[in-house]
């Protein structure tokens, strides 16, 4: 991570900031205090019971608390959840509750609420894998919830996070409306988490408080948290850098990065993102033409240089990914096939596959984009397969729903593509390698890859109780499906957290801002 | 009498286009690829397929055309214009939620582009040739060829970050504690500078420039020469005689601009994060949220409607011969 910090001057500053750092590790956290932190776009709602991303994910993970939180190493830490326990069949997971939990309006959290919460998610969250195997859960007493499953589903503990499982107050939304478009989502909204809604402004803010009846001894620390929607990366990078600001998360733009990295007062960092685990990808449809052969794909990863994407598109912002899973991840394996730049190579696959060059050239093939952020790495594509003889046509969508749409019935060649883990590679990463998900509509299996032993090997993963044959089994998963691939991964999406001198305890663990914040403070 | 019946004849068209313009939208917005259940599954980072089925189901996006737009079209009648899609919340009330703060800066911008635009355009009628009327064609045409998106960045990036006097995003500090009402009126203007000097910078153009020529082409008239040999002075002869007769092009184009409340500021307002109708506009159709989007179109058309209606008016009261018809 650290080797991202490339000029001489960043340098200095991030030896700075390890100073400072290491001073602010010795300091008591400060209570008090405003937070003015930054969102790009404006959430659609706050409940992330029912509204999945990581733009309700900020405001969710602080208005509602969840079972389990996560260190920087993955490991689960007590939450709502005081300790939990996996029963020796895998079938049964127990979560003995805090007694002295307390939503909002002052009642006590239940196992009711978590009951109440299980089963809203189930229904409504856009994630039906997540919390699939849980058939039901059992209330023995007010603080215990025993979580019964259909089959072992160590996914769930991932699941049990802030970004996926919101406890909500069964007393609010257990009233017969839909919890999809309860008027409490928005307004007046009573949560478990460390702070409450003050207002909620479409298009301006969301503004948080202090609850004071918090459940974890001593937090939060901070006040009141201005969380400003402000849409335009430069407005939000001047924000930054005058000071307007002191927090964000998920800027994603190399140039605004780069720019911001060499500001005095500013850290700039991109841990803290390993659950979110945002990828991007080249995507094949491998169900027609030339790019059912595999050695299409192959000869096609080898024209694209990764390294031209990485220093001249993502500016070395970004970091390598060499298949499904986040270079974060403890699952995430280094050691698979990959593809240097080779056009010589290229083309021998190419002409091994039977797509010698005729009149100049081997194949025509398209590529979409959805989004005008990545049209450089499409035109890139179109520019390096040219050197192989392949031609390309880039095919731009007006917007989203008509790349969606395109994507969903499989109505393409090649297209670029951002896909994010969340979590557990069951949640975000099976959904796109699993031949049962084929064209499901966007981020399904839109490559409309099949092969029954990634099936198999991903069905066992998915039950595998014991972390170290889990971790083998993802393995040879990312082995395979780097040798096949459905799809060429090229980075992880550059995702970084700005934060200023000022910032103590930043959401540096893995799930960036969809975590709560109730450790942050400012520092006097 | 002649009054009220073009008033009446311009409702009765007024109820026509508002209809039209709800059909035509309606079948646009329906006629897209995608819809609101895609726009869905990008902000939550993927859907499973029933999820987005159900949400098909909740919003009547499973009914066929017809049935869908003449839900729609009962409900626009009974003044009902539905909940947003993607906010869940009445597209009234997010829709007068963000009205006054794009009121506060379209009325700025066209009432400080009206004078100081009339302004510049006299002075450079004054004296054709001169320094001033050179600078004021420059003005007028940076003003006017650069993009508003560009000038409002390089505008934050000289105002707001390497001289600090202006806030970079939104339309008041919510940090200011118990901030009294003189207060927040200062905040907000302050807010309101640099946005409202973007906006307006585009119209200034406009207004000097068709101020100049219509000024030229009055004060070259008879009755100037008249007004002239009758000994009037310089100051009466231009500000009397001369803009008066030459504002009626200015109104009319400041009318017709004003229509284009939603239109010309969303830019501004998206750089500026202003929270108006403009940038709303903008995520609904990003969002496919017809509902909004519609609900905005059918406001846009009224407002359009309204302006033509208080231009003519303001028209008829400052050029005599619009009264009579004769013109």
């Amino acid at each position: 991570m650290n080797a991202i910090f490339k000029s001489g001057l960043a340098m200095l500053a991030a030896g700075t900031m390890l100073a400072t750092g290491t001073i602010a590790l010795a300091e008591e956290p400060v209570k008090g205090g405003t937070l003015v932190t930054v969102m790009g776009s404006n959430p659609r709602n706050l409940n992330p019971a029912v509204q999945s991303g990581i733009v309700t994910g900020f405001p969710g993970a602080q208005l509602f608390a969840a079972p389990l939180r996560y260190d920087e190493d993955w490991t689960p830490q007590p939450y709502l959840a005081e300790s939990w326990e996996v029963s020796e069949d895998g079938l049964s997971v127990t979560l003995n509750l805090r007694k002295n939990a307390v939503f909002h309006d002052g009642a006590p959290i239940t196992s009711k609420d978590v009951a109440f919460s299980v089963d809203v998610i189930k229904e409504h969250h856009p994630f039906k894998g997540m919390f699939a195997p849980v058939e039901s859960v059992e209330t023995p007493d007010d603080h215990t919830a025993i979580l019964k499953l259909s089959q072992p589903h160590p996914a769930l503990m991932l699941a049990m996070s802030s970004q996926l499982m919101a406890i909500i107050p069964q007393h609010i939304y257990g009233d017969g409306q839909n919890p999809k478009q309860h008027p409490r989502n928005n307004t007046d909204v009573v949560g478990s988490g460390p702070f409450k809604l003050v207002e909620f402004k479409n298009g301006e803010h969301v503004i948080l408080e202090r609850h004071d009846d918090y459940f974890m001894e001593g937090l939060p620390h901070l006040d009141r948290i201005v969380m400003r929607i402000i849409t335009d990366p430069t407005a939000r990078a001047i924000a930054y850098e005058n000071g307007e600001v002191a927090f964000g998360a998920f800027e994603s733009l190399p140039r605004i990065i780069n720019r911001l990295k060499n500001v005095d007062g500013l850290t700039v960092t991109p841990e803290g993102y390993g659950a979110i685990g945002p990828l991007d990808w080249l995507a094949f449809n491998t169900t027609k033409g030339p790019l059912a052969d595999v050695r299409v794909r192959q000869a096609i990863a080898h024209a694209v240089d990764k390294n031209f994407i990485h220093k001249a598109l993502m500016l070395g912002t970004a970091a390598d990914a060499k298949t499904g899973i986040h270079p974060d991840s403890p699952f995430y394996e280094a050691d698979v096939p990959d593809y240097p730049l080779d056009l010589d190579k290229a083309a021998a696959l190419l002409d091994e596959a039977g797509y010698p060059v005729t009149d100049g050239s081997r194949m025509s093939l398209t590529i979409d984009f959805g989004w005008p952020g990545v049209k450089p790495q499409v035109e890139y594509v179109k520019a390096a397969l040219k050197k192989v003889n392949i031609d390309v046509e880039v095919v731009a969508s007006a917007d989203f729903p008509t790349w969606a749409g395109k994507m969903g019935k499989m109505d393409f060649d090649m297209s670029w593509d951002t896909v994010f883990n969340w979590g557990d590679p069951v949640i975000g990463v099976h959904r796109t390698y699993v031949s049962d998900n084929i064209a499901k509509g966007v981020w399904s299996n839109t490559q409309g890859y099949a092969n029954p032993k990634v099936d198999e090997i991903l069905a066992a993963a998915g039950k595998e109780g014991d972390p170290e044959k889990r971790k083998a089994l993802y393995s040879e998963f990312q082995k395979i499906v780097a040798e096949e691939l459905p799809v060429y991964w090229t980075n992880a999406l550059p995702y970084h957290t700005v934060y200023s001198d000022k910032i103590g305890n930043p959401p540096l663990g893995i799930w960036a801002t969809s975590s709560p914040i109730d450790n942050m403070y400012l520092k006097p | 009498m002649n009054l009220l019946r073009s008033i009446l004849i311009r409702i009765a068209y007024a109820v026509a286009l508002l209809i039209a313009v709800i059909v035509l939208n309606f079948t646009m917005m329906y006629l897209a690829p995608g819809d609101v259940a895609d726009t869905i599954a990008q902000a939550s980072g993927g859907a499973d397929p029933e999820v987005m089925e159900a949400i098909r189901r909740e919003y009547g996006l499973d009914q066929p055309f017809i049935i869908q737009l003449g839900t729609y079209v009962g409900k626009v009648l009974q003044l009902d214009l539905g909940y947003s899609f993607f906010y869940n919340q009445p597209v009234m009330q997010l829709m007068l939620d963000r009205l006054p703060a794009t009121l506060l800066l379209v009325l700025t911008a066209q009432i400080v582009a009206l004078i100081v635009g009339v302004l510049l355009g006299v002075i450079s009628a004054r004296n054709p040739n001169g320094i001033s009327s050179h600078f004021v064609t420059l003005f007028a045409l940076f003003g006017y060829s650069a993009p508003v998106f560009w000038t409002g960045i390089l505008l934050l990036i000289a105002f707001s970050l390497l001289v600090p006097l202006f806030p970079v995003a939104g339309m008041r500090d919510v940090t200011l504690e118990d901030p009294s009402f003189f207060t927040q009126v200062v905040d907000v203007l302050h807010h309101l500078v640099l946005p409202a000097f973007t906006l307006a910078s585009i119209f200034l153009a406009l207004y000097s420039r068709l101020c100049r020529a219509a000024m030229l082409e009055v004060l070259g008239s008879d009755y100037i020469r008249t007004a002239k040999a009758k000994g009037l002075s310089d100051r009466q002869i231009v500000y009397k005689h001369g803009l008066k007769n030459a504002l009626s092009p200015v109104v009319t184009l400041a009318g017709l601009q004003f229509s284009a409340v939603v239109s010309g500021a969303v830019l501004v307002e998206t750089v500026f994060s202003w929270p108006g109708l403009g940038t709303l506009a903008l995520q609904a159709i990003i969002a496919r949220d017809t509902p909004v989007i519609l609900g905005i179109l059918f406001f846009s058309a009224l407002v359009v409607i309204m302006v033509n209606l208080i231009t003519d008016l303001v028209l008829r009261t400052i050029d005599p011969r619009i009264r009579t018809g004769s013109a």
